[in-house]
């Protein structure tokens, strides 16, 4: 009876966390801890947008503004205010809120398609008001001069492996409490509302504000993912708010499944290792991974944990695509 | 008590529904049969809101509908199940029930806690009993039967509590012994649950055999209400409807 509970799923957090805690002191590579900071950063930011896309049913093409608002929203409070750090940071995840507040009222009434491109000229435009606010953005140079961190509560996230931890911190609290998000009643209600809107309406579910409610709460996850970003290079470029951001979110979540909740998690892995490996061995990257985009498309029909849930309920009914039983 | 009062809706120069009035006490078991494009849906999409007359009013205990939103109209207590099953394909028949139980008691935005809602198992498991149900409750929504479909489309109007119960062709789409356990299932829970329950049903044995009361519709207009017996005699019902298929035989 019931889906998993909240003591189950911290108790994996806590797991996940302590893993990750270890590897700096075990393995010690830069380049590993780097890797998986952008792992935190992508994997947030992917796992926000599979909130609209595999529970909501809203394929947004603009959620990366949300992840560029992210980025730039806190490099320019810690360049421009005597902020201390978290406070920065949680102020960060209002101003996101109350933009995605906005840009998601205009949004979440339309149907599919017309959410998807206006979604997307959103993004355009945020992306040219960077682009043009030149005094205030640094313009196409993005923020540069680094982002200021004074240490706070005896943390210093000027020292990498500090970096490191905070990183997965946030990636693990930000992934339980989007757990919480689809478990919850306002998930299933999400559920409700992509399976079928028009009956959702007749039981009384106040459909727009439920799908607004999504909106928001996935634009500040996303936000959590380009500050994460914004302290790995110290700084905020044009290019994090730029639609192949958004792109490679959707990409991301094809590649590792959008019915699994850690499925964005195992694309955003997928997709990092295949843009370091393969533009170490070619220069072709585009064409590799359009490759590997088809296999998963065509080849899978569905993304790689997805085919893996889905595999090992087969095996244990003996019936395929199984349903749900247990 | 629903009362239906000089509604009408028209489409373009259609009048699809053209000056219909009908009065269902409380506890009362009304068939509304009609040839194809006699207006019956357009006539309960304007009852549950989906549409809104174009003149007239539509009174439950006395408080008038028209206007009111799709869930506004569900909480003032008229459930609706639909012609075909419209229900959520990747839920179970728990969740669907739950999760519609939850939205009723005004948590659909609950996010602090986790689904299902303790408080919703009652009534969504007394919803499942009724329909029989329950043994199914772990299977995947599009993978059950049609006609278990349509039970859960049922299932989803009753356990928001209603007071009337419009019901689109509950037996559209199935076979004759299907159609007689369905209609069986209705009737029982019409008896059982002291429902105001109108029914749109196509097949004429089954609306003689167990509506007390009967409307029919032709154009958009009442053409005629009564006992069966008073249907199965009216002349201008036989003319326009009955005639050709049932005059003969009922002769």
């Amino acid at each position: 009876m019931g889906g998993p509970s909240f003591a189950r799923d911290c108790a994996v957090a806590v797991v996940a966390l302590a893993v990750l805690a270890i590897l700096p002191f075990t393995v010690g590579s830069t380049a590993l801890l780097d890797f998986v900071i952008r792992c935190a950063a992508f994997g947030l930011f992917a796992t926000s947008l599979n909130l609209l896309v595999g529970y909501g049913g809203m394929i947004s093409f603009g959620h990366g503004m949300f992840f560029g608002l992210g980025a730039y929203a806190f490099g320019l409070l810690m360049q421009r205010t005597g902020l201390p750090l978290p406070v920065a940071f949680l102020a960060t995840l209002v101003i996101n809120a109350a933009i995605a507040a906005i840009i998601g009222a205009i949004c979440v009434r339309l149907k599919e398609i017309y959410f998807a491109f206006v979604t997307l000229a959103f993004q355009m435009l945020i992306h040219s008001l960077i682009i043009s606010w030149v005094g205030f953005t640094g313009g196409d140079q993005g923020l540069r001069g680094g982002i200021p961190r004074p240490p706070f509560l005896g943390i210093d996230l000027s020292n990498h492996t500090q970096l490191y931890l905070a990183s997965c911190v946030l990636l693990v609290v930000g992934l339980l409490l989007m757990r919480q998000v689809v478990e919850s009643p306002f998930g299933y209600t999400l559920r409700m509302i992509r399976d079928n809107a028009y009956r959702a309406r007749f039981l009384g579910v106040p459909v727009w504000r439920m799908r607004l409610v999504a909106f928001v709460l996935a634009a500040v996850f996303a936000s959590m993912g380009g500050v994460i970003m914004s302290l790995f290079v110290s700084g905020a470029y044009p290019e994090f708010a730029y639609w192949t951001i958004s792109g490679e979110g959707i990409f991301i979540i094809m590649l590792g499944g959008i019915s699994t909740f850690l499925g964005p998690m195992a694309g955003t892995v997928i997709l990092l290792l295949l843009n370091d490996w393969v533009t170490r061995l070619t220069d072709h990257y585009g064409l590799v991974l359009g490759v590997v985009i088809l296999f998963f498309a065509i080849g899978l029909r569905k993304g790689l944990l997805d085919f893996a849930v889905d595999w090992v309920r087969g095996r244990r009914t003996g019936l395929g695509e199984a349903p749900r039983d247990a | 008590m629903l009362e239906i009062d000089h509604i009408s809706k028209s489409f373009g120069g259609v009048k699809a529904t053209d000056d219909v009035s009908l009065t269902c006490p409380t506890g009362s078991l009304t068939a509304v049969i009609g040839p194809n494009g006699a207006g019956k849906s357009t006539f309960f999409n304007q009852i549950s809101g989906a549409l809104r007359p174009d003149k007239g009013r539509i009174l439950l205990d006395g408080v008038d509908l028209v206007g009111m939103k799709p869930g506004q109209i569900v909480r003032a207590g008229i459930g609706r199940a639909f012609q075909v099953a419209s229900i959520f394909p990747t839920l179970t028949v728990e969740e669907t029930l739950d999760a519609a139980v939850g939205a009723d008691m005004g948590r659909a935005g609950s996010l602090a806690r986790r689904f299902p809602l303790k408080e919703t198992f009652a009534r969504a498991r007394h919803v499942l009993d009724m329909l029989g149900l329950a043994d199914k409750r772990r299977r995947i929504a599009s993978t059950l039967s049609h006609g278990d479909q349509k039970l859960l489309d049922i299932a989803l109007a009753l356990v928001l509590e209603p007071k009337v119960l419009l019901l689109d062709e509950p037996t559209a789409g199935m076979g004759p012994e299907e159609r007689w356990r369905m209609i069986e299932k209705v009737h029982e829970l019409w008896a059982r649950e002291k429902l105001t329950l109108v029914f749109i049903e196509h097949d004429m044995d089954i609306v003689f055999k167990i509506a007390p009361r009967i409307v029919v519709l032709c154009y958009g207009r009442v053409l005629a209400t009564g006992s069966p017996a008073e249907i199965r005699g009216n002349s201008a019902v036989i003319d326009a409807y009955l005639g050709t298929e049932h005059g003969g035989a009922a002769v």
